[in-house]
């Protein structure tokens, strides 16, 4: 039996606004507990919700970027639950009308393969506080920061078809929210967020199997695990004679299973009506025209444009352009040395692998763009060997100046003086009689091969630094002398 | 038309409040009065109509993006029934 996953993701997004939603309380991470949460967010009565007009203008942003309708009317619902972390017992979100409508993207998969994903819709809801359940004379801490803060939810169709897909699409809502500057898409600090609604059908049937809802999954890595994992489990459940259960699963990343969070309790049923304190929203379309106008490059289109002014493989220009700041990096440097592809190599090799040791990303790079780029200049002039740029990139990346202070300092300068790189020739000709005898006797055809071990030699008794180009003609010439 | 008495159960659990047994009949009574009232509105023909968010035929106003709120934590945490570290403190929760 060949069995096919199906994928739907919810994912909330944080937005980067100053204030909350409906208050004029900050949302400035990191605050002492409930130091930022005032009359409003708190429920305390008589207090009435005004909507940010910013928190608006990131939705309008988002859906544009998604291709997808925007709402001109969209109206706030009531969600009732009762949870310590919601004051007010409800959530106010939105539900029959949300501001962003269907729309569409394209995920780009590693093999190349590119798909297009639907999305449902997204709406503006607000953020609920914080649970902390540490032991407070056996009681829950809470604290209200966080309630009030703006958030989309982005829910998509059940278009996906393995873990990796739900992963690429994640990516994807993450470049395109970092892209647009309205949220810091941080997962680590719960910036973004993903639920997955994951299913298993047999390959060739219609009809969807029974879901299953992943919760509050925190990284990239464990939204691909959970996935599986769960995916499976429903496999063998079926393959066993059992039935799925609709509820609600949490991903343990420690055990890699997903355990059910049903509790004993009745389930829930959200009453959801529109809000009596908030009236209609109404944009127009002078007002969503103008966002469109001001809409920053995103990520396809700058991949589509980098590989085509810088002549970029559209993989290496996928690679690049997933973040902004990655972009504007590349970008940078390009400009600086003219070399494109140089920059690119650079970047997805020796860049890459310092950030993922130092596990940081390229904001907080240790080796600048203008660095970067002054190190490839000295390539390109052949001041330096590609090898000893690696030993020059290190020194930099540790704090020890620009290219040229490290290539000076550390007295790195290749040597194309033609005197003492025929010394050095002359040296190893002499003392390699064996290799000499091999070379002059073999075919022509098999020397340029032997010269390998004469170069060898050479840029060992030089440290590195002779120019290989140098090194080749002179000792071609000299080794052909000899025949 | 009364409520029946599970529905009355249910509600009660979602809304978090307390109905006792005594009360259960008069309460059941009630609901079932507001229901007749919903009945009388849905004998309305409302085909055509769309649905109304809200009764004023006016639009939200909304607030430009400034942190306006001062830290008013002392104030509100003077009237919690339990804090500490800045944290209200309430049932546990979860087990």
């Amino acid at each position: 039996m060949e069995w096919e996953i199906v994928i739907g993701l919810e994912v909330h997004v944080q937005l980067s606004t100053q204030s909350k939603l409906f208050s004029g309380a900050s949302t400035r991470f990191g605050a002492p507990p409930n130091t930022q949460a005032c009359a409003i967010d708190l429920a305390m009565p008589g207090t009435l919700p005004v909507p940010n007009e910013q928190a608006f203008r990131y939705a309008v942003m988002f859906g544009l970027a998604m291709n997808a309708e925007i709402s001109k009317r969209s109206v706030f619902e009531r969600k009732n639950y009762f949870y310590p972390d919601l004051p007010k017992g409800y959530q106010t979100t939105q539900l029959a009308e949300p501001i962003v409508g269907a729309g569409e993207i394209e995920i780009h998969l590693e093999d190349g393969s590119s798909k297009s994903v639907r999305l449902h819709h997204a709406h503006l809801e607000e953020d609920a506080g914080k649970s902390l359940h540490e032991d407070f004379q056996g009681m829950s801490g809470i604290d209200l920061n966080r309630a009030g803060t703006p958030l989309i939810e982005i829910v998509s169709e059940p278009d996906m078809r393995s873990a990796a897909e739900a992963v690429a699409y994640l990516r994807k809502i993450h470049s395109i929210v970092t892209y647009l500057g309205i949220s810091d898409g941080d997962m680590s600090q719960g910036s973004m967020r993903c639920d997955a609604n994951v299913s298993v059908r047999l390959k060739g049937e219609e009809k969807l199997g029974t879901r299953t809802e992943l919760k509050n999954i925190n990284s990239f890595r464990f939204v691909e695990r959970a996935i599986k994992v769960e995916a499976q489990r429903q496999i063998d459940l079926i393959e066993d004679g059992g039935q799925v259960v609709q509820e609600t699963r949490l991903y343990d990343a420690d055990k890699n299973e997903t355990r059910s969070m049903r509790s004993k309790e009745v389930a829930n049923d959200y009453r959801y009506f529109p809000c009596p304190d908030l009236l209609p929203v109404e944009l127009d379309d002078d007002y969503i025209e103008a966002i469109r106008r001001e809409l920053p490059e995103l990520p396809d289109a700058k991949s589509a444009r980098l590989a085509g002014e810088y002549g970029l493989s559209v993989y290496d220009a996928d690679q690049l352009t997933q973040e902004r700041a990655s972009a504007d990096f590349f970008e940078a440097a390009t400009r600086q040395c003219g070399q494109p592809k140089l920059v690119a190599n650079w970047m997805m090799g020796e860049l890459a692998a310092l950030l993922n040791r130092k596990e940081i990303g390229i904001e907080q790079s240790p080796v600048s763009a203008t660095q970067l780029a002054g190190l490839i200049e000295r390539i390109v002039d052949n001041t330096i060997s590609s090898k000893i740029a690696k030993q020059v990139f290190e020194a930099i990346a540790n704090g020890e100046g620009d290219a040229d202070t490290v290539i000076e300092q550390r007295g790195l300068k290749q040597v194309s003086d033609t005197g003492a790189i025929e010394q050095m020739v002359d040296e190893v000709i002499a003392n390699s009689t064996a290799q000499v005898e091999n070379y002059r006797n073999a075919d022509e055809a098999k020397r340029p091969k032997m010269m390998g071990y004469f170069v060898g030699q050479i840029m060992k008794a030089s440290k590195g630094q002779a120019n290989p180009q140098v090194i080749n003609k002179i000792l071609k010439d000299k080794l052909d002398a000899l025949l | 038309m009364a409520v029946d008495a599970q529905t009355v159960h249910r509600l009660a659990e979602l809304a978090r409040i307390a109905i006792s047994e005594e009360t259960l009949e008069e309460v059941s009574g009630r609901l079932g009065d507001v229901l007749k009232l919903v009945d009388q509105l849905q004998t309305v023909n409302t085909e055509g109509v769309a649905p109304m968010a809200h009764p004023l035929d006016a639009t939200q106003r909304l607030r430009p993006d400034q942190a306006t709120e001062t830290d008013c934590r002392e104030e509100m945490q003077a009237i919690a029934p339990q804090t500490e570290d800045g944290l209200y403190l309430v049932p546990k929760v979860i087990d």
